[in-house]
């Protein structure tokens, strides 16, 4: 099978599903209902998409495929800010009732968090991307101690409100900020998509790629902070999707076999778009809400995780 | 000519390179010779821009490298290093379009395709060029990422080490290959060697490196002696003429 067939294949399923979402047992309610499951599907392909464009970018420039932007802590620090917020402002402080302050809270502490990495890291001359992982993962787990430290003093039920925070979930997603984060996930995209094709080369590692031309350095920065902005914005609108990205960057490998990063973005975001609404779908429509759909993403992720692993540690 | 001035490079507080001047000339072959730990990949690299040099210029057809567009210095030089480790799964003609990258960006057009169908020629992969390089041996895989330095087409070509692994077979026909693309096609070529009688056979200078720096630097004839050699590995190495070839007889010396 050609790659442009497996790609329309994929593409009408991901139409498929969002068109049953839309419009599956609507009976008419044109006014009511339409727009509502729109922001929802809307948020879905959202969050879908800046998760496969930043998962595939982030792989290709730690030469990994069983890592995920996450690791550089972004989801702590999330919920490092939720859990301190709700600990000394309390619950219904205007930071976490009002989802406008509370997302752009939250986007922009990540964002400043990575570029002061970035900016730290990079200053102190030449360093493997390694040691920024590093870096990375410790401080996201000082984050994630200091959350569980709270978590364990907090009121319990201003505990309940962290752990709402805690699992990504599409059901309240609020109109407005779907549109916000539509225009910064569209504008990071158009400007990581420029050096798409300086993205193919660098999966060839560090010396073919400068010896072919690309400005390694440059290319690395920027896709980092792009990774990091397209995460960012995702992790506030909907909370923290931990395996998903590596899922479907990992499907969209096996599925095209091919080194283009224009195919291989293209096809994790259509896979993640399908199995975000699908997922819901059968959340909503067959469990009727008796499960969410982050449960099953993890699930279903730890198991596919497991799987990698034990496939990688075979081939080396 | 590639000019290289004053050239230092430390690792913490040693110098593996410490002032180094050398010139390569255009249209040779010249071979960086030495002890392990010389600093001979150091200074390839730093030449090639992989390495960012601590003091000390490098100077491409008198320009200085660091003023260049990344993109314009890699349609003059290219390098290719000792272990090519990838993530991803190539063909052998994948492979060999990336060298096309400096000029296409990536959408090659009918030129690009000539010059890589010619660079896959002229290393003889036509016949597997859909093969995965996975599947390769590793004179076959040393052969393909050759091919793509040619389809690079740039007037200096930077081996690290590309005998590394290669049995007798195979040395000598990369080796050969080496020494037509300075005869046939001009190009310059500068290779890290360990065996100093491949540099002797193929190389028309030498540049000998130790602890960092120049001892020797010279036509191939002026360096493969006995008392050159000594000054450079400490060993005594006698020389045997075998039919137009200097053979350095170090086995069991």
């Amino acid at each position: 099978m050609r790659n442009s067939t497996k790609m329309i294949i994929l593409g009408a399923f991901a139409v498929l599903f969002c068109s049953l979402y839309l419009f599956q047992g609507l009976n008419g309610s044109f006014d009511y209902a339409l727009p509502r499951r729109g922001i929802k599907v809307l948020a879905m392909v959202l969050t879908g998409v800046a998760i496969a464009y930043s998962t595939v970018i982030f792989q290709t420039i730690t030469h990994n495929r069983i890592l995920t932007p996450s690791i550089m802590g972004f989801d702590s620090l999330y919920l490092l800010l939720q859990t301190v917020g709700i600990f000394f402002l309390g619950s219904s402080h205007v930071t976490i009732v009002n989802k406008h302050v509370n997302f752009i809270l939250s986007v922009s502490a990540m964002i400043v968090f990575a570029l002061l990495l970035y900016q730290f890291l990079f200053k102190s001359g030449k360093r493997p991307i390694y040691f920024l992982l590093l870096v990375g993962i410790i401080v996201g787990t000082f984050f994630g101690s200091i959350s569980t430290f709270l978590q364990v003093l907090i009121d319990p039920n201003e505990f309940l409100r962290v752990q709402d925070k805690m699992f990504a979930s599409f059901n309240n997603v609020s109109g407005d900020l779907v549109w916000w984060a539509l225009a910064i996930i569209v504008i990071s995209m158009i400007i990581g998509w420029r050096s798409i094709n300086d993205l193919d080369v660098l999966s060839l590692g560090r010396d073919t790629a400068i010896n072919l031309g690309v400005s390694y350095d440059k290319v690395v920065k920027k896709t980092l902070i792009i990774s990091s902005v397209l995460i960012a914005v995702s992790t506030a609108l909907v909370g923290p999707i931990t395996f998903f990205g590596l899922i479907v960057a990992n499907l969209s490998y096996q599925f095209f076999k091919t080194y283009k990063h224009s195919v291989l973005i293209i096809g994790a975001s259509l896979m993640s778009v399908f199995a975000l609404v699908g997922g819901q779908w059968v959340v909503e429509r067959v469990f009727t809400f008796s499960t969410t759909l982050s449960v099953i993403i993890n699930f279903v992720g730890g198991i596919y995780f497991i799987y990698l692993l034990l496939k990688e540690s075979r081939s080396t | 000519m590639i000019q290289v001035r004053e050239l230092t490079k430390f690792y913490g507080k040693k110098a593996v390179v410490e002032n180094v001047s050398v010139n390569i000339h255009p249209g040779k072959i010249t071979s960086f010779i030495g002890p392990n730990g010389a600093g001979k990949s150091t200074l390839l690299s730093m030449v090639s821009r992989l390495l960012d040099a601590d003091t000390g210029e490098v100077l491409v057809d008198k320009k200085d490298v660091k003023k260049m567009k990344s993109n314009d210095f890699s349609k003059r030089v290219s390098i290719l290093k000792q272990s090519n480790f990838m993530n991803v799964r190539l063909t052998i003609r994948e492979l060999v379009s990336f060298g096309r990258y400096p000029y296409s960006r990536g959408r090659l057009n009918a030129e690009d395709i000539r010059i890589i169908d010619q660079a896959l020629d002229y290393m003889d992969l036509m016949g597997m060029q859909d093969s995965y390089l996975e599947e390769l041996s590793g004179g076959q895989r040393q052969r393909a990422f050759i091919a793509m330095v040619i389809a690079q087409d740039t007037d200096y070509i930077l081996l690290d080490e590309p005998l590394n692994n290669l049995d007798m077979k195979h040395s000598v026909q990369i080796m050969k290959i080496l020494r037509r693309l300075v005869d046939d096609l001009g190009k310059t070529v500068i290779i890290v060697l360990h065996d100093i009688n491949f540099a002797s056979v193929y190389s028309d200078r030498i540049v000998a490196l130790k602890d960092g720096r120049v001892v020797k630097d010279g036509p191939t004839d002026d360096i493969i002696n006995s008392d050159s050699l000594k000054e450079i590995y400490d060993m005594d190495i006698p020389i045997k003429q075998l039919s137009n070839c200097r053979i350095c007889v170090y086995f069991n010396s």
